[in-house]
């Protein structure tokens, strides 16, 4: 199998109009003929180049459902394996650091599966100068997460980049987790009637970066949510069992990017309601000062559970009880209508579409 | 939200949208002129809630959308040369020039920055002394303030390697020209709250006894906007029109004295070109002659600029609140957020990129209702 070539156009006008011609070709990756920072952002520039070049090139059923992490069988068990690369900056921010992101945020796509993690693998990508207290502190802290989220690191890598070919520290990990049960959770398995549950307020992790990266101070300072979701998962399980559609941690792209990607992939509509939506005050109003829509904003402990509509308020009732469900809200129901689209009832009884960025949401001029 | 809640409050805006309901006996064209209300207007829904009487119509009002291609050429042709670091609200980034954008520009080894205030940029300009540093003041009157502030601060500190590309435009020239239009529809204004907080309601007073067009002050919340709304729709049914405030929490009649002072000692008065709309006569600001030593206009030869707009788009009509995005044959075909013909479709604030972004399809009915 041979990769197409690229198209490759400069300009804006003819490129867009001259991709009508390549409608059967997997590329060109819209618009660009290098790879740009929006195809990172988890919006629709990533999307883009995972359906268009990625699953293209790898496709197999396994890695065709897109989910968090991929489930397998090996033997009589089945595993769930997911893999994830953190290039966060700055390396230490208000309620964490990047030892404990890596930690959790393979951790979280393994539960999201409904498995429990069990082993982790670390590799690292250090860049030459970093102050080894730097990479003590931050070995120290994926410790302490591992421990919290009961995973043990059997295996890692370690590379070094001269000064200047890298950013301090990368760090990426792999997780594997056992299924003990035959739920077949997956974004492909939302129907009409459902519910959407959001297990906190939004937008934490990615304004406490950004706070902190761009020097900005706010009256109250905000905190990444960085946390574990393995128990949050495991209760939503326990309580609502094959009632429970699909999981996932709302990361990059926020809960639009979830909350579309159920859309598309289950084609089914969703519809969400602002005034449910929780998202705490000072949060709210960083937000509001850059310009930034929370629905699009990263979070590092907050998963959204898709669970048939007769079961959605007890499973809420459950998450609630947990520390890190405790402002937990059913936040959007499934239907039939305005299939693969979410749209959303406005606080004041509007409705708009909630659609996925394009690439980086980018603080407004005024 | 303290002091924002109530602004969003869905009691408050029922009790209004009543209101509107009530004085409303005739069809009227209201045009919001700040691209924030825009995306307010559409993100909320407000359109859909208001009575079928009441056309809303999207104004100029926004920066990233009105500023010429030319210049975002230029902007691209100095990023791209060695030794430059340029900066720019993170907006600027993504607007498509004639061929390529800031991005690309960056992701090819420019170094561009995104800043959250010109002084950031100035500081730059201090902490690296072998680099020239470049800031893109794009703007109406709300950022001249600070865009103004960086330059003097400059001045003042001798630093020779930080200068501004000034794209800055004013609301006034513009409404008044949109109401000299012989296609003007616009029979009431929503002006636009954060450039009053500056530059004061006094400057409207000349366009409501020239045009006779009410004029409200408003500003970008739900429950502002339908205020402003029921204002102006008040004062069309009662055949009046005046200067009125709306948005009295930020804005004072004279505006903010020291800001217009700052503003006036370095920016004078300038014809500017408006994408999509044109050359518009004393309606922007370029800098005094003293500043000259900041103008990254004249500081840079940035070759020729062929400017290259795509004919299929008709953002110069929407702008000027001629045509709705959706009455576009591009909008949400050929020109998408991902692949944006014109500049009202790339920034956030721009009228296109809101319908896209919000509108695109009409929900079903079972939804809307």
């Amino acid at each position: 199998m041979s990769l197409p070539e690229l198209h490759t156009n400069g300009s804006t006008a003819p490129r867009s109009l001259a991709a009508e011609n390549f409608a059967q070709c997997p590329l060109p990756i819209t618009g660009h003929d290098t790879v740009q920072l929006g195809h990172g952002s988890g919006g629709k520039m990533t999307g883009d180049l995972i359906s268009k070049l990625f699953l293209w090139a790898f496709e197999n059923p396994v890695l065709a459902r897109l989910d968090d992490s991929a489930v397998v069988s090996l033997g009589d068990s089945r595993l769930a394996i997911s893999t994830d690369s953190f290039v966060v900056d700055p390396i230490f921010f208000p309620g964490g650091d990047i030892g404990e992101l890596a930690v959790y945020g393979t951790v979280n796509d393994v539960a999201m599966s409904g498995a429990l993690p069990v082993y982790i693998s670390l590799a690292f990508i250090l860049e030459e100068g970093l102050p080894l207290a730097d990479l003590k502190r931050i070995v120290e802290s994926i410790r302490r997460a591992a421990a919290r989220a009961n995973v043990t690191v059997v295996t890692g890598d370690t590379k070094v980049l001269n000064h200047g070919k890298g950013d301090k520290i990368f760090i990426n990990t792999t997780g594997i987790g056992i299924l003990e049960h035959d739920y077949d959770l997956s974004s492909r398995n939302l129907r009409p009637g459902d519910q959407l549950i959001l297990s906190g307020g939004l937008a934490e992790h990615g304004m406490a970066i950004l706070s902190r990266r761009e020097g900005l101070e706010f009256e109250t300072p905000i905190r990444s949510d960085t946390a574990p979701l393995i128990d949050l998962a495991q209760i939503t399980l326990d309580v609502g069992g094959d009632d429970v559609r699909a999981m996932r941690d709302a990361t990059r792209g926020g809960l639009a990017a979830v909350a579309n990607e159920f859309a598309v992939a289950s084609g089914i509509g969703i519809r969400l309601y602002e005034s449910e939506i929780p998202v705490k005050p000072p949060v709210a109003g960083a937000c509001e000062f850059l310009g930034f829509d929370p629905l699009h904003v990263a979070n590092e402990g907050k998963m959204v559970v898709a669970a048939a509509g007769e079961r959605a308020a007890e499973i809420l009732e459950a998450i609630r009880k947990h520390p890190l469900g405790a402002d937990a809200a059913i936040i959007g129901a499934v239907t039939s209508e305005n299939a693969g689209m979410v749209s959303m009832q406005t606080r004041i009884g509007g409705w708009r579409i909630v659609d996925m960025m394009v690439g980086e949401q980018l603080p407004r001029i005024c | 939200m303290k002091y924002l809640d109530e602004f969003r409050d869905p009691d408050i805006a029922r009790k209004i949208l009543g209101e509107i309901r009530r004085v409303t006996t005739r069809p009227w064209v209201i045009m919001e002129i700040c691209g924030g209300q825009t995306h307010s207007i559409i993100k909320n829904g407000i359109h859909q809630l208001l009575p079928d009487e009441i056309e809303l119509v999207h104004g100029p009002g926004c920066p990233v959308c009105v500023t010429p291609l030319e210049l975002i050429d230029r902007a691209v042709a100095i990023a791209s040369k060695p030794g430059v670091i340029f900066t720019s609200f993170g907006d600027m980034l993504r607007v498509p020039g004639s061929r390529k954008d800031l991005f690309m520009v960056k992701s090819e080894g420019g170094d561009v920055r995104v800043v959250y205030s010109p002084l950031d940029a100035v500081k730059l300009a201090r902490d690296n002394p072998d680099r020239h540093v470049v800031f893109f003041a794009v703007g109406f009157e709300t950022t001249a303030p600070n865009n103004a502030m960086a330059v003097w601060q400059a001045h003042r500190e001798g630093l020779d390697n930080f200068s501004v590309l000034v794209s800055h435009v004013l609301v006034p020239p513009a409404m008044s020209a949109l109401l000299s239009s012989p296609n003007n529809r616009v029979q009431g204004y929503l002006a636009a709250g954060h450039v009053c907080t500056i530059m004061g309601w006094e400057e409207y007073e000349p366009i409501v006894e020239q045009f006779r067009v009410p004029v409200v002050v408003t500003g970008f919340e739900p429950v502002d906007i339908l205020e402003g709304v029921l204002m102006v729709v008040t004062q069309l049914e009662q055949g009046i029109s005046r200067v009125e405030n709306q948005y009295s929490r930020a804005v004072r009649r004279e505006g903010n004295m020291p800001a217009r002072d700052l503003i006036r000692r370095v920016f004078e008065i300038s014809d500017r070109k408006w994408r999509g709309i044109g050359s518009i006569p004393m309606s922007g600001f370029k800098l005094r002659a003293e500043f000259a030593a900041h103008d990254a206009e004249l500081l840079f030869d940035a070759g020729a600029i062929q400017v290259d707009e795509p004919e299929i788009c008709i953002s110069g009509l929407v702008l000027q609140g001629l045509k709705k995005p959706y009455e576009c044959p591009a909008f949400g075909k050929e020109c998408t957020p991902m692949t944006p013909l014109g500049a009202t479709m790339v920034s956030t604030e721009g009228a296109c990129a809101a319908y896209h972004s919000y509108h695109r399809h009409q929900l079903v009915p079972d939804v809307t209702s």
